[in-house]
């Protein structure tokens, strides 16, 4: 009788399994790719089904147990994040059939973009099955293994597009993701070394305040702070996500910098948050005040739109950092219901917002944002996507960064520090800045626009507006996937806390 | 969801699904098209008929939708939320039959009509909120509807001023988020229609209050085109002569007046806003925008940049009414939203016409023009009288509730302003009417309808007619029993009733 543990091991093991068919038979490897993702799809679905029905659950594979075996925590947010990679991975892996196909149908050099699509199946499926395992990990130590092999994969991604500054691109990301997993994996050895166990939930009833642990949590943080990319350590994110494949930048923009920012709840929002006093979490939110404005100012600055695109996911965030300090001010719940917005909304959003900005490249042969007037006459949809992405992105309600920004509007005027509320507006004034320096071009009105003769695949441009729509709608359902966390558990690891055999 | 609830969210979808059709339609089938926006229209309007009727016989129509816990989208029915939702659906009506009119042969009418629908249900979604959240989402909504609609003709020009509109509305947008929002953390959510909550946490939190009035106003204040806030409405007249009509006489600065409004009379209360001192100030900004606007209205040459800054001094009398406090005050603001809505789309419509017809846009070229486009011009008249105040027209009607008001609270220098304003009116509107009606012409037209019976196409001359017959029809049955003033006294007697 399938039950949540057996969906939650499908998610990890079929895109794996379907990884390495893929591999072997290259010359299928999309029809595959799309049999994974729907068969993803459907795991997360029947996953979250059951865990509506049955509630958090701690599994052990085969039965092993903790110091030995590989454990399962599915809780709240794993489900909801899991289900938040099933949709984005499953629009984008549509997206890529049909870019990879029309690349390979349009240019004469075959082989090339023949051997981009030939990695780019199983490399993706890896990186899918990665992030299911890494949201789903109980202890430590394999989140550090998923976390290896998302990087790694997520650096082969890069490097997918040939150009030589994407090379040059995901050389740096490979070396920044290997220090950063260097500097994780010291943590978790520290962690261990002080109190011989890895499992979070356990960490977290032992955690108290001394030397080594001050010393795994400072290795730990600026590990995960690397790879999530937080101003200042931002620098080499918006080459690799600009330069990259336009499916492979939806990806490592939507769900990849998700995955170390997951890492950072558990951390900072969980298991060392009894220890760990308020002006930590200040100095994070103030560097996510910094990414915001920075990364702004950055986007508004950038010529292209790929650029500015990558620059905006830096600004974006700095916003997850700054519901930090709120996460800890707030007495409720909403803090947290607003963090998860913004990660399910944001994923969205910036994934339909780089595949709409790959349709617009594709067919206009460019993406210098001054050029682009006049595009929605012969790519309407997909510039709708984009207006629509980047409705979302500004915070424009109904969509759900729209409501995370409300409720942690809310808790930063109930705690008395309103600062945060006010960087959250002033941020969204900027976001709305760059966005409408693409979507004045985008919206005008004329008559001739010169453009390539290939026409964009259909599924290209539907999956990108229907993932935005998504986004957009997230605010006026936001009840459903949010009352996710509470049907299990009120609030992440604490409830997982008392179903612990 | 029960009935009452289906009528109103019914009542939005009837212009909703028309644009989103109207998006999915090709160019070409305008047959298709203009059969939706009409169909819509009168639909809409048939159901707030309805709706109205169940006012009348005291019914209560509401639905509400939570989002999360503390966070619920409501619709509301209240005689105020009905008030305007009629005034933008029968002007909605009319101006679509215009538009179609105005817009043949032109380009990219797909666009147009399509963001025009959704600009009208986000109105109405502003007339009909229900709290302060759905009204922010309605209020945020229209702005970015409304913007592809300003820079319909895609010019440089147009194009400035879109940008233009964007930074003053998107920045009031902001103020009012935070001060939407503040209010909820003091007190909880609040809803329009019943007692205003703010009063219960004024003994703890008086400073913060006023400060969130503050914000309101600001917020609030670039849309209704307060002075200083008002930079954006001029240069929005660049948009064509439809979208000026309903979304800059109508719906756009009344989304901002009506919010002001529901502040005053729903949020705070008007016993404790004046309690709180914060009246005065609302009405010494709303009297330097209506000096100021007629005073750049005189200078101005261009005809609807000279109505735009007329919409500027006519829409602070709503405020100004409001906040003298007292009943009298209330009704002639309130009604004014009405009546000012009547005659200025009038004059809009009429200098589309000019311009449309004969290519006049300024009024040193309109000399004579009374004599070839006379039910224009009468029209224009019309409305340009009742701006002035001539009895019997509405505007009349709204300036004597006024003048009583504020003898009634003992404020003669708002009777003073109002006797000033007056003659400002007059100054900028007679001069057009006499130069029209009795000079003769200067200039020669460049006649660009051609081959028609009457002085332009009937869809351009109609709406202006009608709305010109309403100007005078609701002055002159003022006291009747469906008028907008006796709705207005509804209103307002609930409001300061026992």
């Amino acid at each position: 009788m399938p039950d949540t543990a057996f969906w939650a091991v499908c998610l990890v093991v079929v895109p794996l399994f379907f990884a390495l068919i893929c591999f072997v038979r290259s010359d299928q490897a999309a029809v595959l790719g799309l049999l994974a993702a729907g068969l993803n799809a459907l795991a997360a679905l029947a996953m979250t089904v059951f865990f509506v029905r049955s509630g958090p659950l701690r599994y052990a594979i085969g039965g092993w147990q903790a110091p030995l075996g590989i454990n399962f925590s599915i809780d709240g947010l794993s489900v909801l994040l899991v289900a938040m990679t099933a949709v984005t991975g499953l629009s984008v892996s549509m997206y890529a059939r049909g870019y990879f196909s029309l690349r390979i149908g349009s240019a004469g050099e075959i082989n090339r973009h023949g051997h981009q699509r030939a990695f780019f199946w199983p490399v993706w499926l890896l990186l899918w099955g990665a992030l299911n395992g890494l949201f789903l990990s109980a202890d430590l130590f394999n989140v550090y293994v998923t976390l290896e092999i998302i990087g790694l994969s997520a650096v082969v991604l890069t490097a997918l597009s040939g150009k030589p500054a994407a090379r040059l691109a995901a050389m740096r990301y490979l070396l920044v993701s290997l220090l950063g997993s260097c500097s994780y994996l010291f943590g978790v050895a520290l962690l261990y070394r002080s109190y011989g166990i890895l499992d979070m939930a356990a960490l977290a009833r032992l955690i108290s305040p001394a030397p080594l642990m001050w010393a795994s949590l400072a290795l730990l943080t600026t590990g995960l702070l690397l790879k999530t990319a937080l101003f200042p350590l931002h620098f080499w994110l918006p080459p690799a996500h600009a330069n990259a494949l336009a499916p492979v930048s939806a990806i490592l923009s939507g769900l990849v910098v998700k995955a170390s920012f997951y890492l950072m709840l558990r951390l900072w929002g969980d298991i060392f948050a009894q220890v760990l006093p308020f002006a930590a979490y200040v100095l994070l939110g103030v560097l996510g005040c910094g990414a915001v404005l920075w990364g702004a100012v950055q986007a508004l600055l950038q010529k292209r739109l790929k650029m500015l695109i990558a620059y905006s996911t830096v600004a974006q965030l700095g916003y997850l950092f700054i519901a930090l300090p709120l996460i800890r001010l707030d007495p409720g719940s909403s803090a947290w219901e607003a963090v998860i917005l913004l990660i399910m909304s944001h994923a969205c959003a910036k994934s339909a917002m780089f595949m709409a900005a790959g349709s617009i490249f594709l067919k206009a042969g460019h993406d210098r944002i001054d050029d682009l007037a006049g595009i929605k006459e012969v790519l309407p949809i997909s510039s709708f996507a984009f207006v629509l992405a980047g409705v979302s992105l500004m915070g424009f309600p109904p969509s759900g960064g729209f409501v995370g920004k409300w409720l942690l509007l809310g808790v930063s005027l109930a705690g008395g520090e309103w600062w945060w509320g006010v960087m959250l507006v002033i941020g969204s004034l900027l976001a709305a800045g760059y966005v409408y320096r693409v979507a004045s071009r985008l919206l005008v009105f004329k008559v001739t626009f010169f453009s390539r003769r290939q026409s964009i695949p259909p599924v290209m441009e539907w999956s990108a507006v229907l993932l935005a729509l998504l986004a957009l709608l997230l605010g006026l359902l936001a009840g459903y996937p949010l009352g996710l966390l509470e049907a299990g558990s009120p609030f992440p690891l604490h409830a997982c806390r008392e179903v612990m055999p | 969801m029960n009935w009452g609830g289906l009528l109103l969210v019914m009542i939005l979808l009837s212009s909703l699904v028309p644009g989103l059709i109207i998006f999915a339609l090709p160019e070409k089938s305008n047959r298709p098209r203009t059969f939706l926006n009409l169909g819509g229209a009168f639909l809409k309007l048939l159901l707030i008929l309805v709706m109205i009727i169940g006012i009348y016989k005291g019914r209560h129509f509401a639905v509400r939708w939570q989002l999360l816990p503390g966070i619920e989208l409501a619709l509301n029915s209240d005689p105020l939320a009905a008030l305007f939702s009629t005034l933008s659906t029968v002007l909605w009506l009319l101006t679509t039959l215009y538009a179609v009119g105005y817009l043949e042969q032109s380009p990219n009418r797909r666009q147009f009509f399509g963001y025009f629908s959704i600009c009208v249900t986000v109105t109405v979604g502003i007339a009909l909120a229900g709290n302060l959240i759905t009204f922010l989402l309605f209020y945020e909504l229209l702005t970015l509807t409304t913007y592809p609609l300003v820079t319909h003709r895609g010019t440089r020009e147009a194009l400035a001023a879109g940008r233009v509109y964007l930074a003053y509305t998107l920045s009031g947008g902001a103020v009012l988020l935070v001060a939407v929002a503040w209010p909820q953390v003091l007190a909880g959510p609040v809803d329009f229609g019943g007692q205003p909550v703010l009063a219960s946490v004024a003994a703890t939190h008086e400073l913060q209050l006023i400060v969130i009035f503050f914000m309101f106003i600001a917020g609030l204040g670039v849309k209704a085109a307060l002075v200083p806030l008002h930079g954006w409405l001029p240069r929005a007249m660049v948009a064509p002569a439809p979208v000026s009509a309903l979304l800059h006489a109508v719906a756009v600065v009344k989304a901002g007046v009506f919010g002001i409004v529901r502040i005053v009379h729903d949020v705070y209360g008007i016993g404790f806003a004046a309690g709180l001192n914060l009246l005065l100030p609302l009405s010494i900004l709303a009297s330097v925008s209506i000096i100021y606007g007629s005073l750049c209205a005189l200078r101005e040459d261009d005809l609807k940049k000279r109505l735009a800054y007329s919409t500027i001094s006519q829409l602070s009398y709503i405020v100004l009414g409001v906040s003298v406090a007292g009943p009298l005050a209330a009704i002639g603001g309130l009604v004014h939203l009405v009546h000012q809505g009547l005659m200025k789309i009038t004059l809009f419509f009429c200098a589309g016409n000019l311009a449309e017809t004969l290519g006049v846009h300024r009024i040193s070229e309109m000399n004579g023009i009374a004599r070839r486009m006379p039910l224009t011009m009468a029209a224009f008249s019309v409305g340009a009288l009742g701006m002035i105040g001539f009895p019997p027209m509405a505007g009349f009607v709204s300036k004597w509730y006024l003048g009583m008001g504020a003898l009634a609270t003992g404020k003669m220098w708002v009777v003073a302003i109002l006797a000033v304003s007056t003659v400002l009116n007059a100054a900028y509107f007679l001069p057009i009417l006499i130069g029209a009606w009795f000079k003769p012409q200067e200039c020669t037209w460049s006649e660009q309808v051609v081959a028609v019976r009457l002085e332009t196409r009937w869809m351009l001359l109609v709406p202006p007619l009608v709305t010109a017959f309403l100007v005078v029809t609701v002055g002159l049955l003022a006291n009747a029993q469906i008028s907008p003033l006796a709705w207005v006294k509804l209103i307002v007697g609930r409001e300061f009733g026992p």
